[in-house]
């Protein structure tokens, strides 16, 4: 390998670490030399990428194929109001390039999957996962213990974040911790359930804090421990992680030797198949919803979201019972031949709502498909969108 | 009494609590009071023929009870049983 040096410039936009003896002119150039991963410019990736950029790793990597939108802007803060509507790669390329010109960084402007992972992750010591939704997660779990790559975790929701390392040589993975994910629609999304978006810097910042103590093999990492941050009680703790040896992955006897069908893992429908077929007849468009309310047929307009959402924004001459109350109330709603359409934010919540009133005997229920961001953009746009 | 730690995706199914003290010799009987004092929780903790999920961890203070005596893992006043489910937020 050629000699990798610092230049003048390099050595005085580092000097605050190269005076710390514990990184100093050998741990500078050992980061010079690192390559990193991200998976995901978003919430996680966005301090990540900032504060990798700033120490000084030689080569990052991005992955991400998203467009910036307002809602991103609340805490993904390598995107700007001005980058709406861009590419996340290009804004955070943009970001990163100014804060550090001496890294060089690598755009994969792709969404990770089984055919792509191992190609993309070959290039790089440490993988970084900033994604949100567990298929991606197993699937980048898989690959890097398949390659014998470090896993820097973070994930957040609401106020809380978990962050660990996974998939370091002899201690556990992702699959350790949690051989198999929660079926969907059990566990909210950030985009369903929310997240103070302060959090994502927390855990992304210790992730970023992780990868550069692996590169500079100093202190402790969390190699072997789940921290968890609850931000509301302003408390850290951290649980043992032990490495399974029955894990499918990374276990004494691995069944799992190549990357599989992550979505299908997952529980997650494909886009086609009988399970679409099966919704899509209890679906109805808010285009069709606004014609029967010119046409005043009458049916009740059903809103599951909570109260909080209702605030921000409502359909007019809809009636609010939150999907969680739906059990104790739905004698509310009156007649089970009645024609009733539900709706929520996303129509995630309200197609639980129409097979929970189907179960019960609502045999007239539809759910309103896209919710009231659908409404907003296919109706009546006066309608804010949060 | 041993306190029982419930997670934020959680708490909307145990009226909101962030924790609560209850008796048990056992994680399992713990788990048990906790889920006759908040029904909603027990599909989000327990399968339809009674194990717990596997995306829910649970540990004892700061030990998996997976690598214990699972549920029949006993229980002192002074301990802390903690509810870990996986989340997967981060980008979005």
């Amino acid at each position: 390998m050629s000699e990798v040096t610092l230049s003048k410039e390099e050595i005085l936009r580092y000097s605050r670490h190269l005076i710390m003896p514990e990184v100093g002119m050998e741990g500078q150039l050992k980061l010079k030399q690192a390559s990193v991963l991200l998976v995901g410019t978003g919430g996680l990736g966005a301090p990540l990428g900032m504060y990798l950029a700033a120490a000084g790793i030689g080569r990052i990597g991005l992955v991400d194929f998203d467009v910036v939108d307002f809602t991103n802007l609340q805490r993904q803060v390598i995107h700007g109001t001005k980058d709406v509507g861009k590419k996340k790669l290009d804004s955070a390329i943009e970001t990163m390039t100014d804060i550090n010109p001496f890294v060089k960084l690598d755009r994969h402007e792709t969404a990770l999957s089984s055919e792509n992972a191992m190609e993309i992750f070959r290039d790089y010591d440490i993988i970084v996962d900033g994604t949100d939704n567990f298929p991606t997660r197993y699937l980048v779990n898989d690959a890097c213990v398949l390659m014998g790559k470090p896993n820097v975790y973070g994930s957040i929701f609401r106020f809380e974040g978990q962050a660990t390392v996974f998939a370091y040589p002899g201690g556990p993975c992702y699959r350790c911790l949690y051989p198999e994910p929660p079926p969907p629609g059990l566990v909210p999304s950030c985009a369903e359930g929310g997240v103070l978006g302060i959090l994502p810097g927390i855990i992304g910042l210790v992730q970023a804090t992780e990868t550069v103590k692996l590169i500079l093999g100093i202190g402790d990492t969390l190699v072997g421990r789940l921290m968890l941050y609850d931000a509301l009680g302003m408390k850290f703790r951290e649980m043992k992680l032990r490495r399974d040896p029955e894990c499918p992955v990374c276990g004494d006897n691995p069944t799992v030797k190549a990357l599989i069908d992550y979505v299908q893992f997952c529980g997650v429908p494909h886009a086609e198949g009988p399970a679409e077929a099966a919704v899509m007849t209890s679906d109805i468009d808010p285009v069709e919803v606004k014609a029967k309310q010119d046409r005043g047929d009458r049916f009740t307009l059903l809103d599951v979201r909570e109260p909080h959402e209702f605030q921000i924004c409502r359909i007019p001459g809809s009636v609010l019972i939150p999907l969680n109350e739906l059990p104790k109330r739905y004698a509310e709603l009156g007649d089970k031949n009645a024609e009733l359409v539900v709706h929520c934010k996303m129509g995630g919540r309200s197609a639980k709502a129409v097979d929970f009133l189907k179960q019960n005997g609502f045999t007239q229920a539809r759910n309103m498909t896209g919710g009231i961001l659908a409404w907003s953009d296919k109706v009546d746009p006066k309608v804010p969108k949060y | 009494m041993a306190r029982i730690m419930i997670p934020t995706p959680l708490r909307q199914f145990a009226e909101k609590n962030d924790s609560i003290e209850l008796g048990g010799a056992t994680v399992g009987e713990v788990l048990g009071a906790l889920t006759a004092r908040f029904p909603d929780l027990k599909k989000h903790l327990f399968t339809d023929e009674g194990k717990l999920r596997s995306f829910v961890n649970v540990y004892l203070n700061d030990e998996d009870i997976r690598f214990m005596d699972k549920v029949a893992t006993a229980v002192k006043d002074s301990d802390t049983v903690s509810i870990v489910p996986s989340i997967a937020g981060g980008h979005v």
